[in-house]
């Protein structure tokens, strides 16, 4: 089962409230995305600690019915 | 040896190891082979290991990492990240560095 750009968006907001997020469909087939996310949250905290946060939001579906998602984080004044 | 053990022993065996999808010269998936090319790119001699052969190694190493996807970067048993982080970090000039720093190239 493949995810709709509404529902990643939906569910990355549940954990990061003030996020704000563009995804992109990179091929048009509901399979392969790229998300620029900016909140807050990511201040202070390292690539990799920012970048898990995002996946945790995800709720395990990254790398199962989520095949790609490439993921780029900014944290925010 | 638990299939734990057997990660910590590559890592300890080999300072830069990238877990991936196929192997350096014919990765099975873009990701993997943007950062298998990176690495070509800069000279650095590492072991790719292929997560495809071996599917308790494919599930542990997420556990180890605590992260869900391949390719996974490891420099001097430190996670320095997936695709992405890599790709930033090399376009910012701060994977040279780091590299540098850890004493991997010149």
């Amino acid at each position: 089962m493949a995810l709709t750009i509404q529902e990643i968006e939906k569910l990355i907001k549940e954990s990061i409230p003030d996020a704000i997020i563009q995804i992109k469909d990179l091929v048009g087939d509901n399979n392969h995305y790229s998300a620029k996310i900016c909140s807050k949250m990511f201040n202070d905290l390292s690539k990799i600690e920012q970048h898990k946060m995002v996946y945790k939001s995800l709720k395990g579906k990254m790398g199962n019915e989520l095949h790609a998602l490439s993921i780029t984080t900014e944290g925010k004044k | 040896m638990s299939t734990k053990d057997e990660i910590i022993k590559i890592l300890e065996n080999n300072d830069v190891c990238l877990f991936m999808k196929g192997t350096p010269d014919a990765p099975q998936c873009g990701f993997s082979m943007a950062v298998s090319n990176t690495l070509k790119h800069l000279n650095v001699n590492f072991k790719g290991i292929n997560i495809l052969e071996d599917e308790n190694l494919r599930n542990e190493i997420k556990n180890f990492s605590d992260w869900p996807t391949i390719p996974q970067l490891y420099v001097k048993k430190e996670f320095i990240g997936g695709c992405d982080i890599v790709k930033e970090l090399f376009e910012s000039g701060d994977l040279k560095k780091l590299l540098i720093e850890k004493k991997i190239i010149n």
